[in-house]
């Protein structure tokens, strides 16, 4: 069982609840979850609580993460997509601090669950669609149909543009579940070898040095790939505001 | 214009002044010119900052393989998730899921193109401070 690279993965229920025939147990998953809002909150509420002119170490990291997504959304959306800055600084801090939490050893990451991705992606779409017919009526829908088509193909591309825009919300929640499954696998799988060779003799042990390079290196890369898919992910939903404050035409 | 190098060279000599020997403490209104001095040339710095770090290309093959990847599967699942729900609706099996599979891989084609860049997003272009290739540090 210690080797099983997918054991990391498993729900395992905390405090069973159940509300109306459904199961809305307390799991390990939504451990984490809660630990990581609070984790979020409580450094960004310590670390900005000196408010100082000359920030402390703390609070300039805090300041760095408000304005590297302050910038991200003012370069996608321009100053309209301010209002949004809450929504995105808050995915945000939330997938990355999901992502490092599962960096931890014997923590679970929360982003490696398809359906956690696709609930925060579908919050995502969910409001680009709401907000955009809100705002735009159903010039909204103009979104679907690229100038200087032939009006034969009419049917055709706009049938093409709908479901290539249905598909962003799965493309956005398998690129950051299909990220940190595959690395928290890989990482396991080279672990593993490194105790399946040790068993080996001597031989296995000189051996063993390979794949535990190779898992430093990729643990390297893991903290790279948790804070470039909170990146991603904030970067795509800036893009999929932006169709919905200015949608095209 | 005006603006930005007047404080700029008030802000310089007192603090020379106050190197030399502070015959006379800067005023308030000095002190709040050379800070806001200050946070300009910060700006300007930080501006040049991220638009050199945004020219960098960051690609790395594993990355662009699992957002393409991801991309073109994701419109392919759409596309025959419409098609057997109206096949379902409608009981007119197998055509929805023909059709609808067939614009699902178009679909996914065309994510593939615009999010490698090779056509232009007629969407992506109108982001106000539209910098051109928007698709390019969008994902690692």
């Amino acid at each position: 069982m210690a080797n099983d690279p997918i054991h990391q993965f498993q729900i395992s229920k905390l405090i069973p609840i159940e509300l109306g025939g459904y199961d809305l147990s307390f799991t390990n998953s939504s451990l984490f979850m809660v630990a990581t809002v609070a984790a979020a909150t409580g450094f960004l509420v310590w670390a900005t609580s000196g408010r100082g002119l000359v920030p402390s170490r703390a609070q300039s990291v805090a300041e760095m993460s408000y304005e590297f997504v302050a910038n991200t959304l003012r370069d996608a959306t321009g100053t309209a997509g301010m209002k949004f800055f809450p929504l995105v600084f808050s995915l945000f801090m939330f997938v990355l601090f999901a992502n490092l939490f599962g960096m931890f050893p014997y923590f679970f990451t929360v982003t490696s669950h398809i359906i956690v991705t696709f609930a925060l992606a579908m919050l995502v779409i969910g409001l680009v669609i709401v907000y955009g017919f809100a705002k735009h009526g159903l010039k909204f829908l103009g979104l679907f149909v690229p100038h200087g088509v032939p009006g034969l193909l009419v049917p055709l591309v706009v049938a093409i543009e709908v479901i290539s825009f249905l598909s962003r919300p799965i493309s956005l929640s398998v690129r950051l579940f299909a990220n940190m499954l595959a690395g928290h696998i890989t990482l396991k799988v080279f672990a593993g070898f490194v105790t399946s060779l040790t068993a080996a003799g001597a031989l296995g042990i000189g051996g063993a040095i390979l794949p535990l390079a190779m898992t430093v290196a990729l643990t390297g890369l893991e903290f790279l790939v948790a804070f470039l898919q909170a990146y991603v992910f904030a970067v795509l939903t800036c893009m999929y505001l932006n169709d919905a404050l200015h949608p095209g035409h | 214009m005006q603006d930005s190098t007047g404080p700029g060279q008030n802000g310089k000599a007192p603090l020379k002044a106050g190197a030399a020997g502070g015959d006379k403490p800067a005023s308030e209104k000095e002190l709040a010119d050379r800070l806001r001095a200050l946070d300009e040339r910060l700006d300007r710095k930080q501006e040049a900052q991220a638009s050199a770090e945004a020219d960098k290309p960051r690609n790395t093959g594993y990355g662009a393989a699992l957002r393409l990847s991801a991309d073109f599967v994701a419109a392919v699942l759409v596309g025959a998730g419409i098609g057997y729900g109206l096949d379902l609706l409608f009981g007119i099996a197998p055509w929805g899921m023909i059709v609808f599979l067939i614009l699902g891989f178009c679909a996914g084609v065309l994510n593939v193109m615009r999010s490698a860049g090779k056509i232009a997003d007629p969407h992506a272009k109108k982001a106000p401070s539209g910098r051109p290739e928007m698709y390019d540090d969008e994902d690692n």
